[in-house]
């Protein structure tokens, strides 16, 4: 049995972190990247390009980048959360003045050299925000209506900014996320009661507030017959592709919905469906039980740390994760509307799966960092 | 673990929640896993076969058409194979270029031109579109030979219907043509076949009655297409089952005789078998090209096709409606001696006939003087006929016209029969709500007035008079996909052997006695005597100014004033085998114009098929021999 104090009140050195580096979890993590990369290879008729190879580059940098933010000390994070919501922030509004001057939706900002898309950073930040604030508070303290101002404000700016982009699902992603801080923060649970109360009497307003191309997607996926050519066409297609599938899927590249293009976004959003219809319900569940491995994994990280900063980085990381999962496979087995949110780690798409790494980082970084104690009041900004 | 206790309530309740969360985490995937049960084991069957819909098409296969040929098997209507070049708009970077090149091997005109641009942008980019058609052989060796020249064009073998006899037997076979709006509309059932670009149904004739025959049954090939409709490969087929063979009656050689004896003319001829009413050859002039309505006749062509004078889009033989003239001289002759007059009693003609207050004259102005009725048909005396005519009545007349086939139809197999008119005082009454009148009985006596028949029925007349009375129906099919078409037994008319032999022996003055009127469109070959009789149509009322101030001749007045020209016969004299009749319209006389016409055409009939006389043919008009062919 590891001795849990060891590391207390000493700095690590770089070669005791790597050892704490859990590396069992890369290796998961590298599985379910793998299944995607398989995948990518089928979609593209047996090819690596476009996509398959691209996407194992963009993982070997997403490893780099796990590697390097988790052995970066917990208190750095800690110090820096602010700073990276604040830019975060501010890269979100650049990205809506630029969509502003160009007329229509904008979610990517082009740096010359890369493009990066800020809702996707704000996800990371938000959560580290969040986590610092809380860190700062008692029980007590966060049932406090006045200690509530700061994290909602934190929580109101991006999703706000993210609704005008407009990009629902990223805005309902952000707000879940923020409540799943608040809830383990151990806000009342009355206070969830009213804002759901808040979020029922809100949703006729929201209704009449949503652009066409919304409404229609929860209208199709309130009843996918519908339109069955148009909106309705990738709910059935996806639903038809994955019931064909059946126990043990068509086989390898065998899939008729998806190599015939009968399948639509079959190696982004709908990469889930070409998995259960090539390789069947035995694919599709060994996929989810590594994720549920994943998850359970983060959840252990959570519960083993000795601050709260990182149990509620991890949690936050952790069930951000979740909602990835849950809302995708949900979406392409017509048990949620259609929103734009991938797959994670298998998903083909940079941005999402580099900002996944880095949170997989700060998980880690938890982790390596889970004896620490960090006290509450302001001597934690060293 | 040991949490400082500072921190223990904070730590107590993120472990609580944190392990709700988990709880919750936990019901979500059992939900996911539960979705996936429900959609890849319980619903599979039904998802497995929506995507074998995706994803497997089934396309049609025209099938071949079959063939129509003559008695002797020879092809008048077959496939021919069809040149073309097509154009596949995705494997050209450039379809103007492409199409440009490609006119300087084969001509494309701005109109086709335009064709195409719009055919190719209405398709998918994978979509052959018909670029030229009905190339010559040389032309569609250039495209061939040129084909890495032009980027996109693809030669390709089609199958077009053919009509080797073009117009000599366009009012026998019809025509296909494209389907139409209306077809579609009235096809019965789901035809999809019919919906194939470039499917031909038949319009006309043979091709329209035995359309379904000819057609077989259509081939499907089942492919695996992806969601643009592309097709990625064939997964199985069924070539289908082409048409049948339609064997005809027809004899193409006098068919191409009669034909050639008749052009120039607006006439036609009716050639039978006398005792199966089989069709030996029908010819209606002048006719259409048929492979030119199967490719689409040119708007100025078809509109002179519309406006001739000849009429070269009706079937003559059987709608063009005549009033039959001295050809119907053989029923009021029949209906005569059933009536109890004797053949041999004789009626003076002066040359005129009067009733009345009014006069009818006989074509001979002097007269004939005292005639029987050998000697009144022989002569074609009209004297004769107008007094039998008023002496048996018009309702015996009308009777043994009905018996001998006028006024009615065959259900013969090419469509457009026309029943004609046996006109009597009950129709009279019943149409145009007026008395009849005796005048109109007497010159119902030579024919005319209100009495029209069609030249089928002119033959189908002669043949059941040359077969001892039997009421054969005229028929053009021999065998359908290879069983024979059965001969219809006809019923005996129940007519008197003394009527028939009377006829026709006055049948055989008109053409082997000196002073007969056809007597010199004779056959002269022993065994292949000919009996007929002349016909004179009038076509307009000579008015009685006219006739004091001298008839105009038939050369002096226009075409259209012009009198009909009819005949009708059968041979040989000695056994009865063929039945014919001939009107020209507008020809002139009978015995000028129609009888040497008749005269050559059965002439040809008998030399290709000489009927031996046998010693158990019945004696002429008596009974019928067994039935040969």
């Amino acid at each position: 049995m590891l001795d849990l104090r060891r590391f207390t009140g000493h700095e690590m050195r770089l070669g005791e972190k790597l050892a704490e580096f859990n590396w069992g979890f890369l290796l998961l993590l590298t599985l379910i990247a793998s299944m995607g990369f398989a995948m990518l290879y089928s979609v593209a008729e047996g090819s690596f390009s476009p996509w398959a190879l691209r996407q194992a580059a963009r993982f070997a940098a997403g490893v780099a980048i796990m590697i390097s933010v988790a052995i970066i000390d917990l208190r750095l994070w800690m110090r820096l959360a602010y700073p990276l919501y604040g830019f975060a922030l501010v890269l979100l509004i650049a990205v809506e003045i630029i969509g502003f001057v160009g007329m229509g939706a904008q979610r990517w900002l082009n740096l010359g050299f890369v493009s990066v898309q800020p809702s996707e950073i704000m996800k990371v930040t938000l959560i580290l925000a969040l986590a610092r604030y809380f860190h700062g508070l008692t029980l007590e303290e966060v049932s406090r209506l006045r200690n509530l101002v700061i994290p909602l404000a934190l929580v109101g700016a991006p999703v706000g900014l993210v609704v005008v982009q407009p990009d629902l699902g990223t805005a309902i992603l952000l707000t879940a996320t923020a409540a799943v801080l608040f809830f383990s923060a151990g806000l009342r649970w009355r206070y969830f009661i009213l804002a759901g109360a808040a979020v029922l009497a809100a949703i006729p307003v929201v209704w009449s507030r949503l652009h066409d191309y919304q409404r229609n997607r929860v209208l199709t996926f309130l009843d996918p017959e519908r339109d069955p050519l148009g909106a309705g066409y990738h709910i059935l297609q996806s639903k038809i592709a994955l019931g064909s599938g059946g126990i043990f899927g068509k086989g390898f590249m065998e899939g008729t919905q998806s190599q015939l293009n009968f399948l639509p976004e079959k190696h982004t959003d709908f990469i889930y469906t070409m998995l259960g219809e090539e390789l069947g319900l035995v694919g599709g569940l060994v996929l989810l039980t590594l994720y549920f491995v994943v998850l359970m994994f983060s959840l252990n990280v959570a519960l083993q740390c000795r601050n709260q900063f990182g149990r509620l980085l991890a949690i936050g990381v952790s069930m951000t994760f979740f909602f990835y999962v849950f809302i995708n496979a949900s979406m392409v087995m017509g048990l949620l509307p259609v929103v734009g949110v991938p797959m994670p780690l298998v998903s083909y798409g940079g941005t999402s799966m580099l900002s996944l790494m880095f949170a997989f980082g700060l998980l880690m970084s938890v982790h390596i960092h889970r004896n620490l104690e960090i006290s509450r009041g302001p001597s934690a900004f060293w | 673990m040991q949490i400082s206790g500072r921190d223990s309530n904070r730590y107590q309740t993120f472990t609580r929640r944190a392990a709700l969360l988990a709880g919750a985490q936990g019901v979500a995937f059992v939900v996911l896993a539960g979705r996936m049960y429900y959609l890849q084991v319980l619903k599979t069957d039904q998802y497995r076969m929506l995507a074998e819909e995706n994803r497997v098409s089934m396309r049609l296969l025209a099938p071949l058409r079959g063939n129509i040929v003559d008695r002797f098997g020879r092809i008048l209507a077959s496939n021919r194979q069809n040149y073309r070049a097509m154009l596949i708009s995705e494997q050209t970077p450039d379809v103007e270029a492409t199409l440009t090149r490609f006119s300087n091997i084969v001509e494309i005109d701005e109109y086709t031109r335009k064709r195409i641009l719009r055919d190719i942008s209405r398709s998918p980019r994978f979509m052959p579109v018909t670029v030229a058609e009905d190339l010559s052989w040389d032309e569609f060796a250039q495209v061939n030979i040129n084909e890495p020249d032009l980027p996109g064009i693809v030669p390709d073998v089609g199958e077009t219907r053919d009509y080797p006899y073009g117009e000599e037997l366009a009012h026998i076979l019809g025509y296909v043509a494209a389907v139409s709006e209306k077809d579609l509309a009235s096809a019965e059932g789901d035809q999809p076949v019919l919906k194939l670009p470039g499917f031909r149904i038949g319009k006309e004739g043979i091709e329209k009655t035995y359309d379904k025959e000819l057609r077989g049954v259509p081939g499907s090939s089942h492919v695996e297409v992806n969601a643009y409709g592309r097709v990625i490969r064939e997964l199985s087929k069924d070539p289908g089952t082409p048409g049948s063979e339609v064997v005809l009656t027809l004899d193409m050689d006098i068919q191409r005789f009669a034909w050639d004896r008749l052009k120039g003319e607006s006439a036609s001829a009716v050639v039978l078998d006398i005792h199966s009413g089989d069709v030996i050859s029908f010819v209606s002039a002048p006719a259409y090209d048929p492979n030119q309505f199967n490719m689409g006749y040119g708007t100025a062509e078809y509109k002179a096709l519309l406006e001739s004078p000849y009429l070269p889009l009706m079937n003559k033989g059987l709608a063009g409606m005549y009033p039959p003239g001295s050809t119907f001289k053989m029923v009021v002759g029949m209906a005569a001696v059933e009536a109890g007059i004797d053949p041999a009693n004789r009626v003076f003609c002066p040359g005129h006939y009067s009733l009345g207050s009014h006069d009818f004259h006989c074509w001979k102005k002097g007269g004939h003087g005292a005639v029987n009725l050998h000697d009144a048909i022989k002569h074609s005396c009209d004297v004769y006929f107008y007094d039998t005519a008023k002496r048996i009545g018009i309702e015996a007349i009308a009777d043994m016209a009905r018996r001998f086939g006028l006024g009615e139809t065959y259900g013969f197999e090419v469509p457009g029969e026309k029943a004609g008119l046996v006109p009597t005082p009950g129709w009279k009454r019943a149409v145009k709500g007026e008395v009849w009148h005796q005048g109109e009985t007497v010159i119902a006596g030579i024919g005319q007035g209100y009495l029209l028949a069609t030249p089928l029925q002119l033959a189908v007349m002669t043949a059941r008079i040359a077969n001892g009375g039997y009421a054969i129906e005229p028929r053009i099919t021999r065998a359908v996909g290879g069983s024979l078409v059965p001969v219809k037994e006809p019923k005996f008319i129940g007519v008197s052997e003394d009527a028939l032999r009377a006829v026709m022996a006055g049948m055989n003055g008109v053409s082997n006695e000196i002073g007969g009127t056809a007597y010199r469109s004779r056959i002269a070959e022993p065994g292949m005597e000919l009996a007929g009789k002349t016909g004179t149509a009038q076509v307009r009322r000579i008015s009685r100014a006219e006739r004091l101030s001298g008839v105009l001749k038939n050369e002096d007045l226009e075409w259209r004033q012009r009198d009909h020209a009819l005949f009708v016969c059968f041979a040989p004299y000695d056994a009865p085998r063929y039945a014919m009749s001939v009107v020209i319209e507008h020809g002139g006389s009978g015995s000028g114009a129609a009888a040497p016409v008749a005269r050559d055409i059965m002439h040809e009939v008998l030399k290709r098929n000489p009927v031996r006389p046998q010693a158990g043919n019945p004696p002429r008009g008596a009974g019928r021999p067994a039935r040969t062919g």
